[in-house]
């Protein structure tokens, strides 16, 4: 039996200083799902994960999103975040002064709030913090330091995924999570992403390579080049993109549409 | 959430811009050498003081108002405003029970209780309505210990001899236009004399309030440490809201002797104009202390949310050898206001140290400067300093400057200079968000992590204050 959609996403076009990225996109993401989107550079990957989030310097030209049940751009980017959507960015921001500890607690205790849960005090959340920060091989003094400032990529990244596992959000999607980690933090990180799967939660995987995915095996494989899905597959798309590259597909798709 | 997100979380309305409607004693507005005679002959004033009052006038007479500060407003006309101005009291106070309960309501809603039950535990308040004293709390339980806590005209009173050695002895009469100014007609203040070898057992502290609309406040501040001897001084200032301008001009001497140490810190929310830039304070101040004996230090804390414009440099002159001088300062502009802010750090003595720690914050269409003189004389073998200067921008229609100046005069002196700008970003905000925290608290929570360093430095009562005063000053900016 099929569960219910978690993420419908149809006919999405959306523009970034006037110029139109994404030209009509179709998706629909179910619960327990990974779906892995894939695409050169410049396909406008990063772009959709961005506008789900709600970034400020997109407009939605066209289409709509329905997240869990309501109009995702009825939505402030805090309220989507606060109704589980979880955006792991690929340039993780630095924010200078702010300590990632009482960072990571305040956005704890917005969501537990949120989700009608007792908000837990600086010591509690400590307890909380440290189980979750052994499962990202992470060093407790990363929690004293400021939110990512002088953190290695690999750090900022992990980072990411520790937020991840903090605020246990419904649908998960991670923007080139595994791009610059060397190949022991990327089974750590994929690891911990996977620990944190679930039969209620899902998995978007913006990616280049094909290498996250021998981690997390996704459900579907989408093509995305100019701003569109040209093509969705199983597992084995992925693999066939890492020997045979991207043109092939956009071909196909240009014959096809041609046809 | 777009750039106009930071526009509004600067907004909150200002909450002491009420007025109190009492009868005052006022004087005619304008300034002449008849008006400071009246003033003098209103306090009782004994003949030196307002010889000191004339020659200052006469001085001031021939001076320019500055222009260097990197601040706009219009001329201001020095005879247009109302030199003094009293709440009429019924009869002389015995007890604080007797104040005016107009005045005792006023203070109770500016969370300044006069009625030493009720009082901060711990703090001494003198407490300043326009231009005079109202009353000053715990005074006998300071007296036992032989420290004087009083306001100015009292201390002239009861004290004439230590009011004349000090005063002026920092800042001359002629030391500025605003301090000469302030020297022809300052008509109350605090005075504070630690005797030798104590150590005050509570913090001090006063509370200024201007009520009138066209009145200036004009007062002076004291304080003298003797050898051995330790004071925290605590400043809060508010006043009404007004379509225009009121001008503070006060003048504050401090004065540390041998081993002595004085830290005085100042939580400043003067009205501030309202969005469009229309009414608020000038706060014209001049501010300066004296490391006179050795091993002395004096430390200024600042926390700068209010007025139209700040125009105001706390600064230390380290004459006793191996004497100390700090500045911390926060400095927050929102809207039109305008701040020109910093220290002099005068080294004269050997072996001196000072550190400047400035954050300055700017929001709206605000100006704020830092503006700072390290000065390591010919004698300052091995004095050191340290300063760093922060600058903070939310939006992109405000400014932030720095303008340090720094002259050593001699060979084994080392000075050393930081800054940093930073600006609060969409790219920040959206970071918070979508981790569900919203744009206020996520501004609050880099402020607050900005200013850190300086909030530590306040007394505990004080850095609450002034970490929620930040957060009210900002909310709105971000919207």
């Amino acid at each position: 039996m099929q569960r219910k959609p978690l993420l419908e996403v149809r006919g999405l076009s959306a523009k970034v200083a006037g110029v139109e990225i994404l030209k009509g996109i179709d998706l629909c993401v179910r619960a327990g799902e990974v779906h892995a989107i894939m695409g050169p550079n410049g396909s406008g990957k990063s772009t959709f994960a961005k506008v789900l989030a709600g970034h400020p310097a997109y407009e939605v030209s066209a289409g709509e999103v329905l997240f869990a049940g309501s109009n995702l751009f009825d939505l402030t980017a805090e309220q989507r975040a606060r109704a589980g959507l979880f955006l792991g960015f690929q340039y993780p921001i630095e924010i200078p002064g702010v300590s990632n500890a009482s960072f990571l607690r305040l956005a704890y205790n917005t969501v537990q709030g949120v989700r009608g849960k007792d908000e837990l005090d600086p010591l509690e959340f400590d307890d909380y913090v440290q189980g979750k920060l052994k499962l990202l091989d992470m060093a407790p003094a990363l929690l004293e330091r400021s939110v990512n400032e002088g953190f290695s990529g690999g750090e900022k990244k992990r980072n990411e995924i520790l937020q991840m596992a903090i605020l246990e959000p419904k649908l998960g999607i991670l923007d080139e999570t595994d791009s610059g980690l060397d190949i022991d933090a990327l089974r750590i990180v994929a690891h911990g992403v996977s620990s944190l799967r679930s039969a209620d939660n899902a998995l978007l995987l913006v990616t280049h390579y094909q290498r996250l995915l021998n981690y997390i095996t996704p459900d579907f494989v989408h093509v995305m080049d100019q701003g569109r899905i040209i093509k969705t597959g199983g597992k084995e798309l992925a693999v066939e993109l890492e020997s045979r590259g991207y043109d092939w597909v956009a071909e196909e798709y240009r014959a096809l549409r041609a046809a | 959430m777009s750039s106009a997100v930071l526009q509004n979380l600067v907004n909150r309305p200002y909450r002491h811009g009420f007025v109190t409607d009492i009868e005052a004693d006022v004087v005619p507005r304008g300034l002449s050498e008849e008006l400071i005679r009246l003033i003098s002959s209103k306090k009782g004033e004994p003949e030196w003081l307002l010889e000191f009052r004339l020659q200052a006038y006469r001085h001031w007479q021939t001076m320019r108002e500055p222009t260097w500060p990197n601040v706009k407003y219009p001329k201001i006309d020095f005879q247009d405003i109302i030199y003094y101005s009293a709440p009429k009291a019924k009869k002389k106070l015995a007890s604080m029970d007797e104040v005016d309960p107009e005045l005792r309501r006023t203070f109770e809603k500016l969370g300044v209780p006069l009625h030493e039950q009720k009082a901060l535990a711990g703090v001494a308040v003198d407490v300043i309505f326009d231009s005079v004293s109202v009353t000053t709390t715990y005074k006998q339980r300071l007296a036992e210990v032989g420290i004087v806590f009083c306001s100015f005209s009292e201390a002239v009173r009861d004290h004439p001899e230590l009011v004349r050695k000090y005063l002026g002895s920092v800042v001359p009469p002629g030391d500025n236009f605003y301090a000469a100014l302030n020297s022809a007609v300052f008509t109350d203040g605090s005075f504070c004399y630690i005797p030798k070898g104590v150590r005050c057992p509570m913090e001090l502290s006063t509370y200024f309030r201007i009520n009138t609309q066209e009145s200036g406040q004009f007062e002076r501040t004291l304080i003298v440490a003797e050898d051995s001897s330790y004071v925290s001084y605590l400043e809060g200032c508010t006043a009404p809201k007004f379509d225009t301008n009121q001008l503070h001009a006060a003048v504050v001497e401090l004065i540390a002797l041998d081993h002595a140490e004085i830290k005085y810190s100042t939580v400043q929310n003067w009205y501030a104009g309202d969005e469009n830039g229309v009414g608020g304070i000038y706060n014209f101040v001049t501010k300066r202390g004296l490391c006179r004996g050795v091993n002395s230090k004096i430390s200024w804390t600042q926390v700068e949310t209010g007025s139209a414009i700040t125009w105001k440099y706390p600064s230390c002159v380290l004459l006793g050898d191996n004497s100390i001088g700090e500045f911390y300062s926060v400095a927050l502009t929102n809207h039109h206001q305008q701040a020109d802010t910093g220290t002099k750090m005068v080294h004269i003595g050997k072996n001196t140290r000072s550190t400047i720690l400035s954050k300055g914050i700017s929001a709206g269409f605000a100006n704020n400067s830092y503006r700072g003189l390290v000065k390591m004389g010919a004698k300052a073998w091995n004095a050191r300093n340290y300063s760093q200067c922060d600058s903070m921008l939310i939006g992109d229609k405000c400014a932030a400057n720095t303008f340090p100046y720094i002259q050593v005069n001699n060979s084994s002196a080392r000075v050393e200079h930081e800054a940093s700008t930073s600006k609060i970003g969409e790219d920040q905000l959206f970071y918070f968000a979508q981790r569900g925290i919203g744009a206020e608290e996520a501004v609050s929570m880099i402020i607050n992590g900005f200013c850190r360093e300086v909030f530590t430095q306040l007394p505990m009562e004080f850095a609450v204050e002034a970490t929620k005063l930040l957060g009210l000053k900002l909310e709105g900016s971000v919207g």
